[in-house]
């Protein structure tokens, strides 16, 4: 087996911290830069040494003496364009010229700080600490120069990849100056530029994989091959928790190409991370390992879930926001506003559970020689790989390398790393290099699921139409119960939804109740958000018809004016705002309106109704970011409702990257209307019943819609997520036009359950 | 058995089980991974080639069928990425993982062979089985009709 180089080359580039995939150049559309060669003869040992050294004053940045600069991304990229924004903001505060710049992907080691890329959090949780790394690089190759030419550094100013003494017209390259500057003490007191001398950030930036993923040189985790490699392909218990208690290797074992036949151990609750067990196919290659686990014949036994069914469930579900749960979120007299009011509006939603789907299916490279373990994955989460691989083989963690290569795909699952403990178990089992390829219909039956949620709103409005009451149930197997046995959400859940949703209501109180989990739950792109907000913002839509006012105006008062959210207004103690402070994140309503009057001017909302359209709208703040959404439907000649146009506006803080901000926004409509529309996985004695893009059905391009605008309608302040936040507010606003158009109101999704679509 | 395969204008001969598909010979034997692999269905899209020019979905089509004919993968659709159709999808920013992308293009690209201006309309229909679930569609769309103007400006000069 062979292929392109630049999978296998690996060159030091931190000592002690392992190997780059690829080094790409950040120009403008520039071409990848090719791989290094292996440093083989003298004169390219010499070059690399020389290269090797030079001034790294941390982790993450390095400039070389003939004046490259590398800089490290240490979060994973899977399409949200990390790798063509986090290290422009570094190179803009160095000073460096983007076609000097190559982008080196960090494996997983702890000392590049947090890498787990979930929670829309590489820009906002990194924005501040990685414009300092670049700045001390600057402040001392400054030094370095200014010491050379025996002047203060104040007179000094770095841009365009130099160092410049504006008073005498000198120069010196950044390369020029690398190892002078690598002797200096590296300063404590970091000085920022100005915001304004950011020359890129803020703009539209060039794709850095692009150029690769056109000509199909990108590598994702798949496409790693090793010399000696064996590809696996494991047949898992249909059930989580249930195991193989018998089967037979033999017919497997008769296929040509297939070397082994290895039992995996059954996890043990909580599952984590860990493999669901089950029985591994070795082979030559892939399609012999495929034909070998046809042929092979295992006993289930089914274990505590077998009993698990998605219409059974509903019922259970539906009974517990029917009883009082845990009270999470309290204003005033929710009880007593409600018996005194003169009309009361109530409704019941239900989301499926849903599969993550990525189009690259789960998969490792892992190879072992007894002492130390390295392996090459598309993940999420590099160093939960790590942990998780150094606790399955007994090693040190120091002696599991993790590679980090392009993602195709996570929306959260890659961020459990089951699959690449499998490659390690069966590295070490075989005594060689393994693949493991997990098959779409391996990922949609044994996803961590998007879990099933049930919600109950129930509102009173006074004799003029105001709402004076709201009650929110919410019951959800919580993600929690993966990682322990915990039947109840946290805060981390329902402030997605529920804990920070401004209302402008004297009485409120919102309730947490118990749910069971019977398959193994994860994160989904938005998480809790997705069914959250479809409640909230549907709920606010049926008020608005109960009361035959404009969804708009509602929907506006509901929020009231623009104001900072206290704790004390919505009810709570705390709010985890995912993890920002309410000084520096506030919920804002004035923010909220700002984006709603803008979708609605943009689709012209006073104009709902022209050309047979029909609009819905939603707003919904997440990941700190604030976004409102309009959908238009129209009904086709074959009856059929399609979603003609979409309009996303946003307020995501500071950005780095216009363009791919834009492109996540894009893409979030197409993810929420997929599921919106038909997306749903059901279980069945505790199995899942769908297995192929056959019937878990996403969008395709005769149904996605005619246009999608998206506007950036503020763009400063301190930086919010922008890879989630474009889900929540979709559903809600596509089952809210759907209202408008019909009269029907959709309550479980998918739509598809009630409607032709 | 002995199957010959000529992809991207080079021969490889390869003792493989017949019935493999294509898309794991190619993968697994020739060593080409831009190919991907997405559902092994005929469902997703993300292992179309082109087999004698017309586009096919390498992970149902078995390896004896394209026996001593020319295979193209995405490696092979130009030499340096100027095809009017990696050209677009640069310039607008196309992919988000990346992964569809391959097969999207090489679709695009057996489409825009028959027929140079295609409506949206066509552009829907001969794209429907390929799926991205990143959600770029619409920037697809927009790409294959500027390469299909792109080409056509080639052409007449």
């Amino acid at each position: 087996m062979s292929g392109p180089p630049i999978r296998l080359l690996r060159r030091t580039f931190l000592a002690g911290l392992g190997g780059a995939l690829t080094g790409l150049a950040l120009g403008s559309f520039a071409r990848a830069a090719p791989a290094m060669p292996p440093a083989v003869d003298p004169a390219a040992k010499a070059a690399a040494e020389a290269e090797g050294a030079g001034l790294r004053p941390n982790l993450f940045v390095h400039v070389t003496p003939n004046g490259g600069v590398q800089i490290v991304c240490a979060r994973s990229e899977m399409g949200q364009g990390v790798r063509s924004s986090l290290p422009v903001l570094i190179a803009d505060e160095l000073g460096a010229a983007m076609d000097r710049v190559e982008v080196v992907q960090a494996p997983g080691d702890a000392a590049y700080g947090d890498q787990n890329t979930d929670g829309s959090h590489s820009v906002r949780g990194f924005y501040d600490a990685l414009r300092k790394l670049g700045a001390c690089a600057r402040m001392m190759l400054i030094a370095a120069a200014a010491k050379q030419w025996k002047v203060s550094p104040a007179t000094c100013v770095a841009h365009d990849h130099a160092v410049w003494h504006e008073a005498s017209g000198r120069s010196l390259g950044f390369g020029e100056l690398a190892i002078a500057a690598s002797k200096l003490p590296v300063p404590k007191d970091i000085l920022l530029r100005p915001q304004a001398e950011l020359l890129h950030v803020g703009k539209e930036l060039p794709l850095l994989d692009g150029p690769a993923i056109v000509e199909g040189r990108a590598v994702y985790g798949a496409d790693v091959v090793l010399p000696g490699m064996l590809t696996a392909v494991v047949a898992r218990p249909p059930v989580v928790g249930g195991r193989a208690t018998a089967h037979d290797a033999k017919p497997a074992l008769a296929i040509p190409g297939v070397r082994h036949v290895v039992p995996l151990p059954a996890p043990t609750p909580p599952f984590a991370f860990q493999p669901l067990g089950g029985v591994a196919v070795v082979a030559d290659d892939t399609w012999a390992a495929l034909r070998g686990r046809a042929k092979l014949e295992v006993t289930w036994a089914p274990g505590d879930n077998g009993d698990y069914d998605s219409e059974s469930y509903r019922k259970t579900l539906l009974a517990a926001v029917g009883l009082p749960g845990v009270v999470v979120r309290e204003v005033g007299d929710v009880a007593a506003a409600l018996a005194g009011s003169a009309k009361q509006v109530e409704a019941v939603y239900h989301v499926p559970h849903l599969a993550h789907a990525t189009m690259e299916p789960p998969a490792a490279v892992a190879k072992f020689d007894g002492q130390t373990c390295e392996v090459w994955t598309s993940t999420q989460n590099p160093q939960a790989s790590r942990k998780s691989v150094a606790k399955a083989l007994g090693l040190d963690e120091e002696n599991v390398t993790v590679h980090v290569t392009l993602l195709g795909g996570g929306f959260g699952r890659k961020s459990k790393p089951d699959y690449v403990v499998e490659a390690a178990l069966l590295a070490k089992a075989t005594g060689a290099p393994v693949r493991v390829q997990w098959t779409r219909e391996d990922d949609i039956q044994h996803d961590y699921y998007h879990t099933v949620s049930t919600q109950r709103l129930v509102a009173g409005l006074d004799a003029q139409g105001k709402v004076v009451a709201w009650q929110h149930r919410t019951a959800f197997p919580p993600i929690g119960s993966t990682f322990s046995d915990t039947t109840l959400s946290n805060p981390g859940e329902l402030q997605q939804g529920v804990l920070d949703v401004p209302l402008a209501i004297a009485n409120v109180q919102a309730e947490n109740c118990e749910a069971k989990a019977h398959v193994r739950i994860g994160w989904l792109r938005s998480v809790a958000n997705i069914y959250h907000a479809f409640a909230v913002q549907s709920f606010i839509g049926e008020i608005a018809a109960a009361r035959g006012s404009d969804p708009r105006e509602t929907l506006l008062e509901i929020l009231g004016p623009p104001r900072i959210v206290t704790l004390a207004e919505l009810g709570v103690q705390s709010l985890p705002n995912y993890d920002q402070s309410l000084t520096e994140h506030p919920i804002d309503t004035g923010r909220h309106r700002r984006v709603i009057e803008r979708v609605t001017e943009l689709a012209d909302w006073d104009n709902r109704e022209k050309n047979g359209r029909a609009l819905g709208l939603a707003c919904h703040r997440s990941f700190l970011t604030y976004v409102a959404v309009v959908v238009s439907v129209v009904k086709g000649k074959d009856g059929k409702i399609r979603v003609d146009e979409v309009w996303s506006c946003l307020d995501a803080g500071t950005l780095i990257n216009r363009e791919r901000v834009r492109s996540q926004f894009e893409g979030a409509v197409i993810f929420a209307l997929s599921h919106a529309l038909y997306g749903e996985i059901t279980m069945q004695h505790g199995a899942t019943v769908q297995s192929n893009f056959r019937d878990f059905r996403l969008m395709r391009f005769p149904d996605a819609p005619r246009a999608i605008h998206v506007e950036i309608v503020a763009d400063t302040g301190p930086p919010c997520g922008v890879g989630e936040p474009g889900v929540p507010p979709v559903a809600p606003a596509l089952t809210n036009a759907i209202f408008a158009l019909t009269g029907q109101r959709v309550r479980d999704l998918p739509i598809v359950r009630t409607l032709q679509v | 058995m002995t199957i010959t395969l000529h992809v991207n204008g080079k021969a490889h001969v390869l003792e493989i089980d017949p019935q493999m598909p294509l898309l794991w010979a190619l993968r697994d034997h020739v060593g080409l991974t831009g190919t991907k692999y997405g559902c092994g269905q005929a469902l997703c899209g993300a292992c179309v080639v082109h087999l004698d020019g017309e586009a096919v979905r390498a992970c149902v089509t078995p390896v004896r069928r394209a026996d001593g004919r020319k295979v193209t993968t995405i490696e092979g659709l130009s030499p340096d990425g100027s095809h009017p159709l990696q050209q677009a999808w640069v310039e607008l920013a196309v992919p988000q993982c990346g992964y569809c992308q391959a097969g999207q293009i090489m679709t695009a690209a057996a489409l825009l062979a028959s027929n140079p201006h295609p409506t949206e309309e066509e552009i829907d229909t001969s794209l429907a089985g390929n799926l991205c679930r990143c959600g770029t569609y619409l920037r697809i769309r927009t790409a294959v009709k500027q390469a299909a103007v792109a080409a056509g400006k080639a052409k007449e000069k």
